[in-house]
């Protein structure tokens, strides 16, 4: 009864997003952009809610329960990314773009890792957890949008040093009204003067034609050092447990003995763990692969409507208001959360009267669209929906509000991700996950910084919990 | 809010985490069984689906082993037995 009930609610959902994809249709030929967001975003829900794929897992659950199969699902993910992405820059398909890289590139993914501790779920992974029903991730959401809305509009030049007024000053093509708050001085004043590396692009690299891309981008900036990693967690993590298990079967079983040291029981450890949850694992191909074929059919819709930019369609269709001071929106070409997520929250601010247009980040590089003429949002709104689709057919799907101790977590640790991602320039998807597959250094920085903030987010936890369980249990 | 860790029976023990979300399924979990005696059940409760594949792998590394489990509105019961 209740399966059918969850089967009809898939079914409602489903047809929604298809009424709403025929609707953009029919409205007008270039919504046709939008829609192939909306349905990227389906196909992540879906692959996340499958793959229980949650960044903040990665390093959380490694620290906390020594579980690793969410930071190797990442790893193969980003290992799978790499050599697709490496693929659409020889092809010239990729819309990847390096991004600056500085010590508030450690500092940002630091505040964003004890963030996603304590919302329970990463940028990404929180959207697919309301899709599950999960109220908490609600407010880690609201904490996301509104913290990033807030940090990029308050103060002005008094809270930053003289030279990055100065540096904000010399550039013409800065508009100076636009030049308000303190993120608008360390935007032009600080970041953009920092450089940007894309390892391919490198001195020596550049002159190696397109192999640069498979050998600087993929091999060396992404596949060596994940499966470095694969192999340090198997060491500090799982070779333990791995020969335990191996110590336990052979007790029970003295006719079948199974080897206990050798390099090749080693490589047998590391295989099973790698297919310890064959779930994530498998999602972490696919992600990579979708992650990749994304950034070629976003290229293509580009190619097809002569543009660079969905601010450009905006404009042609009369909607300049939605776009920021050159024209543009925010219109990434791949996945990535968080930027949409401001515009949310710049938006219902803006209604209320609140000037957010003044600032560089929403009325110069994001521009500020009405909600439903939003690309990267609605690759958002699809991830909640794919999800919810898919944890409704497999009955996973339960409304869980938020009480007590969750909504002050679910807050506090959305604003922290809400603050960290903007210094950093992304979340875990475009700071991290991205960057490290594009050949981009800085991307393992913010992901360095981001398991160091994980670490102190589990600490932590673990004291509240055992503190929890201290007067729970003074009966036994 | 509060978990919910009460004994049932010699050796049974009940964990109910509803309503709690990641990662608190799993940590009152982990802490769980470690207050336990080898041998003896632990039912887990929980409604939070995206922490039962840490959980699995987790007691899988352990040694502890899930006997018996159940879904039911969206509600997760596993009989575990530590091992």
């Amino acid at each position: 009864m209740e399966e059918n009930k969850n089967t009809t609610a898939a079914f409602i959902v489903t047809g929604a997003l298809l009424l709403i994809t025929a609707l953009y249709a029919m409205a007008d030929n270039n919504y046709m952009y939008l829609n192939v967001y909306i349905w990227f975003g389906v196909a992540y829900g879906l692959m996340l809610q499958y793959g229980r794929f949650c960044f903040a897992s990665a390093s959380r659950d490694l620290f906390a329960a020594g579980v690793p199969r969410m930071a190797v699902g990442i790893l193969v993910a980003l290992m799978f990314f790499s050599v697709i992405q490496a693929v659409l820059m020889a092809t010239n398909m990729s819309t990847f773009h390096p991004a600056p890289m500085g010590i508030q590139t450690i500092i940002a993914g630091l505040i964003f890792g004890v963030g996603m501790v304590l919302a329970g779920g990463c940028a990404s992974g929180s959207l697919y957890k309301i899709g599950e029903g999960n109220g908490t991730s609600i407010l880690s959401i609201m904490g996301i949008s509104f913290g990033q809305a807030f940090f990029v509009t308050v103060g002005n030049k008094s809270w930053v040093p003289q030279a990055w007024i100065e540096s904000s000053t010399s550039k013409a093509w800065v508009p100076k009204d636009k030049v308000v708050s303190w993120f608008d001085y360390y935007l032009t004043g600080f970041i953009f003067d920092q450089p940007t590396t894309q390892l391919s692009k490198t001195a020596t690299f550049k002159d190696m034609g397109v192999a640069k891309y498979f050998i600087a981008d993929s091999l060396i900036n992404s596949i060596i050092p994940a499966l470095l990693l694969i192999v340090i967690i198997y060491v500090f993590y799982s070779k333990k447990p791995f020969i335990s298990k191996r110590q336990r079967h052979n007790k029970k079983n003295p006719d079948n003995q199974l080897a206990l040291s050798g390099i090749g029981v080693q490589f047998e450890g590391i295989w099973s763990m790698i297919t310890a949850s064959t779930r994530t694992t498998i999602m972490g191909v696919i992600i990579g692969c979708t992650a990749g074929l994304h950034i070629f059919v976003m290229k293509g819709m580009q190619m097809k409507y002569h543009v660079t930019n969905f601010g450009q369609l905006l404009t042609q269709m009369g909607h300049g208001s939605d776009v920021g001071a050159f024209g543009n929106v925010f219109d990434p070409g791949y996945w990535y959360i968080t930027t949409q997520e401001a515009q949310f929250a710049g938006w219902i601010l803006d209604k209320l009267g609140y000037n957010v247009r003044d600032s560089v980040f929403f009325g110069v590089v994001n521009g500020l669209p009405e909600l439903w003429r939003n690309p990267a949002l609605w690759m958002s709104i699809g991830i909640i929906f794919g999800a919810m689709i898919l944890a409704l057919l497999n009955n996973e799907f339960k409304f869980k509000p938020p009480k007590g101790e969750l909504i002050v977590w679910g807050l506090v640790g959305g604003t922290l991700m809400g603050i960290g991602s903007r210094p950093g320039l992304g979340c875990n998807i475009g700071a991290f996950f991205i960057r490290a597959a594009g050949g981009d250094p800085g991307g393992w920085v913010f992901g360095l910084g981001m398991v160091v903030g994980g670490f102190f987010g589990v600490k932590f936890f673990n004291w509240w919990t055992e503190r929890k369980m201290a007067s729970e249990m003074v009966d036994f | 809010m509060a978990m919910k860790f009460d004994k049932i029976s010699d050796g049974v023990y009940e964990l109910d985490v509803c309503g709690f979300v990641c990662p608190h399924p799993q940590l009152y979990c982990k802490k769980s069984l470690q207050k336990i005696e080898s041998g003896d059940t632990l039912k887990l409760i929980f409604d939070n689906a995206s922490s039962g594949e840490t959980i699995r792998q987790m007691l899988d590394q352990q040694g502890d082993e899930i006997t018996a489990e159940t879904t039911e509105g969206g509600k997760l019961v596993w009989m575990i037995e530590k091992g």
